[in-house]
C-alpha cells in the first residue's frame, strides 16, 4: 500500500507537461538579454555584481526546473546548500589570504 | 515509517513482482540519481576550483582583465549562450515526450540537443582559431607586449573554456549513448533515470557556461 502512495507521489511530480519548460525556456533567454544589456551600461563596481546575482538566477532556474529539483525529495537541496557551504568556504578563506597578506 | 524500512519494503515488492516471472532485475533509480548528483559536485569543485583563480587574479589585475577581455567577441558568446539554454531545454523535453511513451518525439528533442552542442563547438573553434590567428595563445607573439594581467586573463580563458569544451564533448557522447538505448527500447518510458542522469550532467554544463558567459565575455 505504502509503495503504491510512493509510487503515485513520485507519478505526479514527473507529470509536468511541455509549457512549464518552455516558459523557463523564455524566462532565461529574458535573463540572458538584460545581463548582455546591462554589460553595456557602465555601472561601475556594480557590474559585476549584477552580471552575477542575474547568472545566480539563471542557475536556481536551470536546477529547480530542467534538473528537476523543486519536485524532487528535499535530500537533494541539503545536497546542494552543502556543496555550496563548501565552496563558499573555500572562496572566503582565499579572500582573506589575499586581502590581508602582508608583502 | 523510517525512510529505511520504506525502501525495504519498496524493494521487497520489487523482488516479489520479478519472482513472478523468474527474473531478478536489480534497480535503484534514487540511488543512481544520487550518484548522479554526486559526481556532479566533485565537477562544481574542480569548475570552482577555476572561478577562485580566475576571481582571485581579477582581484589583483582588475584593470587588465577589462583590457583583455575587449578582445573578446561578446557576439559570439550570446549566441552560444541561447544556443546551449536551447540544448538544455531539448533535453527536459525530451524526458517529458519519453514519459508520454513518444519514443520518435523523444529522439527528435535529444537529436535538437546533439545539434545545438556541435554548434556551440563550432562557434568555439572558429572563436579559437580567430584569437591563434591574431597571436594570442599560450606563448604566442601577441602575448609578448601584453601586460601580465592581460595574460593571465587569456591563460584562464583557454583553460576555462576549453575544459568547458570538452565537457560538452562528453555530454553529447553521454547522450549519443542514451539515445542508442532510447533506440533499442533499454530506456523506457517507465525507465528512463540514465536519460535523466545524462540531462543532469547536460544542465551542469549549461550552468557553469551561464556563469563563464558575464565573467569573461562583458566586463567593460
Amino acid at each position: 500500500m505504502e509503495t503504491d502512495i510512493h509510487k503515485e507521489e513520485e507519478h505526479a511530480a514527473h507529470s509536468h507537461g511541455y509549457g512549464i519548460y518552455v516558459l523557463v525556456f523564455f524566462g532565461l533567454l529574458a535573463l540572458t538579454a538584460v545581463t548582455v544589456s546591462v554589460a553595456g551600461i557602465n555601472l561601475g563596481s556594480l557590474t559585476l555584481t549584477v552580471a552575477l546575482v542575474i547568472a545566480t538566477i539563471k542557475t536556481c532556474l536551470v536546477a529547480n526546473y530542467f534538473m528537476h529539483v523543486k519536485f524532487d525529495t528535499p535530500i537533494f537541496k541539503v545536497f546542494i546548500a552543502v556543496c555550496i557551504v563548501i565552496f563558499a568556504t573555500m572562496i572566503g578563506l582565499t579572500f582573506f589570504d589575499l586581502i590581508f597578506r602582508t608583502p | 515509517m523510517s525512510q529505511d524500512s520504506e525502501i525495504a519494503v519498496h524493494q521487497a515488492h520489487v523482488h516479489e513482482a520479478h519472482a513472478h516471472v523468474g527474473e531478478h532485475v536489480h534497480r535503484d533509480d534514487m540511488g543512481s540519481k544520487m550518484g548522479m548528483w554526486l559526481f556532479l559536485f566533485t565537477e562544481v569543485l574542480l569548475f570552482g576550483g577555476m572561478f577562485i583563480l580566475y576571481a582571485a587574479y581579477r582581484f589583483i589585475y582588475s584593470d587588465a582583465y577589462k583590457v583583455a577581455a575587449a578582445e573578446l567577441d561578446t557576439y559570439i558568446g550570446t549566441i552560444n549562450t541561447i544556443v546551449l539554454l536551447a540544448s538544455s531545454c531539448a533535453v527536459v523535453l525530451g524526458i517529458v515526450a519519453l514519459q508520454r511513451k513518444n519514443k520518435g518525439l523523444c529522439l527528435g528533442f535529444l537529436w535538437f540537443t546533439q545539434a545545438c552542442g556541435a554548434a556551440f563547438m563550432v562557434n568555439k573553434y572558429f572563436e579559437w582559431s580567430h584569437k591563434i590567428h591574431l597571436g594570442i595563445y599560450p606563448k604566442g607573439p601577441a602575448l609578448a607586449d601584453m601586460s601580465e594581467g592581460e595574460v593571465v586573463f587569456f591563460g584562464l580563458y583557454y583553460v576555462m573554456t576549453g575544459l568547458h569544451g570538452l565537457h560538452i564533448i562528453v555530454g553529447m557522447i553521454f547522450i549519443g549513448i542514451v539515445m542508442m538505448m532510447i533506440q533499442k527500447n533499454k530506456i523506457t518510458h517507465d525507465n528512463y533515470q540514465k536519460l535523466e542522469n545524462a540531462g543532469l550532467y547536460w544542465h551542469l554544463v549549461d550552468v557553469i557556461w551561464i556563469f563563464l558567459f558575464p565573467l569573461f565575455y562583458l566586463i567593460h
